[in-house]
């Protein structure tokens, strides 16, 4: 066991630290996050020329073959900023799909752009009726000689109104939740019979639920063999929850912060908040929840990173520990900042929000505590 | 004691559900199905509905309009209400400032208000928090000077919910020197919105909403024979108005019927498996969480009826109100994030004018998710306003536990 970061990882903390704390403030976020698109694309080409979009992908397909721990040191930095451009969307969950079941035609298609910034990936796996499991596909394909009919609709799609080509997971074969008959596919966002509803969500960021009625595409664009999907499904599912873990954590630590600022500056009854018993009590107790977050992220990033296939239970293990966290830390965070807390001005409101969304993103925390019970 | 309705209450409970089914606006009741925000025009209609049938003051003594209801009749018609999604009454009005005027207010101010308030002609907003007087309320800074007839008023008051359909302010104002303990320097008094030198600045709440307001009072002249009792004893008013705003915020016949509505939801809510277990009804941790909230809200509902009972022999609410803050705050809170857990993926979209009269664009997600999420981040203002819990467990420290 070693549980000391790398030269490169620490690099790689302060680069993406600096960049939070220098050049995303918080005017700037609230400003990129009302904009018309959500996020900033000079953002996200400086991110491509620092490498960030590449870190997680093999060597071999261009990347730097980052690891799990690499993940989670960016993913925890971009927590504390509040990141609204779509790093989960694109790096996490497209790029994994087609690192993962991609041929090296896609990939060049696909990946490359990808990770230079310039093209702009969703990926759809959610739908209606599938609650948190993966396996529940109903949108189906209909694989017709070099043709493939799509139709179906896909629930709450990160980065679905930016997204220029759209990951989508598909039923080929067998019942609503066989975990056999799962294939992938990716479909133009502007090809004949995709209809989209783009929102923000409650969290400040963006995203679609769209709609394929008869959308036909070419039988290449489907990615591994038809049916066999759900393995590199549950795969990039369990990643984006591990990121968005870190990002929980990174989240947690600044409401924690500013909500002990806060207490140190705010005065009732002629002294600070901070000299109230009650509330120190507290603001400890989010520490607490903060230092057992950490840990087992921690956990979870090295038994992925170990390949030895305990990774889904201890993925499971800190989705579900980290919501219960992140729950306690937000919600004492507005209680203890008071009126002001609840207000759409302050900061600590937003990390609230972001931290209620990430306790449903990826399964809930209810979702992994029976999925830990279960494996 | 006897835990059943008599022949009476039964008859009484058949009335009211009569009257509702018969009165409530059909738009109104769709509104509240359908989770759009009521406008300002839809409480005031159906409380004067209320007024026609002289259901409007539940809580006043007859004398001045109000029902004379038993404690057991209040809580039928809170529930009745509540199961068919009635508007609840804007309490600034009703169940806030006329208690007050009523038992503190001369009869020239009797007159004056309370019919305005019964027949729900005025909307009433409290002005107590101050920027930098929050739970220390007591240190509130904003001054009201005797010049002849006139009080003149300024400072900052904060935190006004819905002070924009206002036409009335009641609030808590410095009028003694500065050297008298804080308390007994402050008085009640009553000043018309339309006054000048009042400015309104909306704050936005985390679900976007304007629901409440800065008000700037900049030499506002305000008659003396708006001052509620005696100058100096309003702190003593405002504590038997803050009581009765606790016992108010409880909400248990709501919780009730918020609770009732999540369990049929979860049936109707996949929660994304096939065959037996395929609804979220069917979840075990789903049910367990249910249970414990809907055991913990039985608990508390007689906890209100007892209260309640005692209040009507007399006595005044006392730390119980703590008890049904606390209790039913946590509550509503409990119910708000079940309600986000139950939307899932749907909890996230945020399309704001989706809960708003006139919508015209695509619903995203069931009816029952949207807002789940932007209710749950309003309402953490349950446990801060009115008090905080905080405060009220300061309260049964010292009021109760001697401590
Ligand atoms: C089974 C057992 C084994 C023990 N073994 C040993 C031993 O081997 N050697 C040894 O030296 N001692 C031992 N102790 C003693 C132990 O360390 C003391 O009980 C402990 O320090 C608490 O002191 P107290 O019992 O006097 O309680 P008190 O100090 O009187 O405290 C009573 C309560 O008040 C709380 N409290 C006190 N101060 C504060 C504060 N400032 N803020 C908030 N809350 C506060 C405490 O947390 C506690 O809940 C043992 C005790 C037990 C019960
Ligand atoms: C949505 C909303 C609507 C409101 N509507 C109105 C209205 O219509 N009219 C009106 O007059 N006011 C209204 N209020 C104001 C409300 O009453 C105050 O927010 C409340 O009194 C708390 O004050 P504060 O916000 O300044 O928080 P603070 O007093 O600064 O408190 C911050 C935190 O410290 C805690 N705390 C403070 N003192 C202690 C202590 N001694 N021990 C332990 N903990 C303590 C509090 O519980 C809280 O958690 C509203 C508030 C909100 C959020």
């Amino acid at each position: 066991m070693d549980f000391s970061f790398s030269e490169e990882q620490q690099m790689l903390q302060q680069s993406v630290s600096k960049f939070i704390s220098q050049d995303y403030d918080w005017d700037s976020r609230q400003a990129l996050s009302k904009s018309a698109t959500g996020f900033s694309a000079a953002n996200w080409q400086l991110f491509a020329e620092l490498g960030w979009l590449s870190i997680p992908f093999k060597e071999d397909d261009g990347g730097f073959g980052g690891s799990a721990v690499d993940l989670i040191v960016t993913m925890q930095e971009f927590g504390k900023g509040l990141l609204v451009e779509p790093f989960l969307a694109n790096t996490i969950l497209a790029g994994t799909v087609i690192s993962e079941a991609g041929s090296s035609e896609q990939k060049s298609a696909l990946l490359t752009p990808l990770m230079e910034g310039s093209l702009q990936l969703a990926f759809a796996y959610a739908e209606p009726q599938s609650r948190y499991e993966l396996a529940n596909v109903q949108c189906s394909a209909v694989i017709n000689g070099d043709e493939i009919v799509l139709n179906g609709h896909k629930s709450v799609v990160l980065n679905g109104a930016a997204a220029e080509k759209i990951l989508v997971s598909v039923r080929t074969s067998g019942e609503s939740c066989d975990r056999e008959g799962i294939s992938l596919i990716w479909v133009e966002a502007s090809a004949a019979g995709v209809r989209r509803e783009c929102y923000a969500s409650v969290d400040g960021q963006r995203a679609a639920d769209i709609w394929f009625d008869d959308v036909v595409l070419p039988a290449s664009n489907l990615l591994g063999s038809a049916g066999e999907a759900i393995d590199v499904i549950e795969m990039t599912i369990d990643r984006a929850a591990l990121a968005i873990c870190a990002e929980a954590v990174g989240a947690m630590e600044m409401s924690l912060t500013k909500t002990v600022e806060y207490s140190k500056i705010r005065k009732q009854f002629k002294v600070t908040l901070s000299s109230f018993q009650a509330l120190q009590h507290r603001m400890a107790n989010m520490f607490i929840e903060l230092a057992q977050a950490k840990s087992i992220l921690l956990m979870a990033a090295m038994e992925m990173d170990s390949l030895n296939g305990r990774a889904p239970k201890a993925l499971s293990a800190a989705k579900s520990r980290i919501g219960k966290a992140a729950r306690l830390v937000g919600e004492e965070s507005i209680q203890i900042h008071g009126g002001i807390g609840v207000t759409d001005e302050l900061d600590v409101g937003h990390y609230f929000k972001r931290l209620t969304a990430m306790q449903f993103l990826f399964g809930s925390t209810d979702h992994h505590t029976a999925r830990f019970a279960a494996s | 004691m006897n835990i059943d309705f008599s022949a009476e209450e039964l008859a009484f409970q058949g009335e009211v559900s009569a009257f509702l089914a018969a009165e409530l606006p059909s738009d109104i009741r769709d509104k509240a199905a359908n989770n759009i925000e009521l406008t300002k025009e839809n409480f005031v209609s159906w409380q004067k509905i209320l007024a026609k049938k002289g259901w409007a003051a539940t809580n006043w003594p007859v004398e001045f309009g109000g029902t004379g209801w038993t404690p057991t009749q209040k809580y039928i018609f809170d529930n009745e209400c509540a199961k068919v999604g009635a508007p609840e009454a804007i309490a600034f009005g009703l169940k806030m400032v006329a208690p007050v005027i009523y038992t503190y207010g001369n009869d020239e101010q009797k007159q004056r208000f309370l019919p305005d308030i019964l027949a729900s002609n005025v909307w009433w907003c409290q002005g107590y928090s101050e920027p930098n007087a929050g739970s220390d309320l007591a240190s509130l800074k904003t001054t009201a000077v005797r010049d002849g007839d006139d009080f003149v008023v300024n400072g900052t008051k904060t935190w006004t919910t819905l002070g924009q359909h206002a036409d009335w302010i009641f609030c808590l104002v410095r009028t003694g020197a500065a050297e008298v303990k804080n308390q007994n320097a402050i008085s009640f008094l009553l000043i018309d919105m339309k006054t000048p030198g009042i400015t309104l600045s909306p704050i936005y709440l985390l679900d976007g909403s304007p629901e409440v307001n800065e008000v700037h009072f900049d030499n506002v002249r305000v008659p003396a024979k708006n001052l509620i009792g005696e100058e100096g004893k309003g702190w003593t008013y405002a504590k038997v108005l803050l009581t009765h705003e606790r016992t108010n915020i409880a909400g248990v016949a709501k919780s009730k019927k918020r609770l009732q509505d999540l369990k049929e939801k979860a049936m109707q809510t996949s929660d994304g498996l096939s065959g037996a277990n395929a609804m979220l009804s069917d979840n075990f941790a789903w049910q367990q969480k249910i249970a414990e909230l809907e055991i913990e809200l039985l608990a508390l509902e007689y906890t209100e009826l007892k209260t309640l009972a005692d209040v009507s022999t007399g006595q005044a609410p006392g730390p119980e109100s703590s008890i049904l803050k606390i209790k039913g705050t946590e509550i509503q809170q409990s119910i708000d994030m079940l309600n986000v857990e139950l939307a899932g993926y749907y909890a996230l979209p945020f399309v704001r004018d989706q809960f708003v009269d006139g919508f015209e664009g695509v619903a995203i997600g069931p009816d029952q998710a949207a807002g789940s999420a932007p209710t749950y981040f309003n309402n953490r203002k349950a446990t801060i306003y009115g008090g905080s819990n905080e405060i009220q467990t300061n309260i049964i420290c010292k009021a109760v536990l001697g401590l």
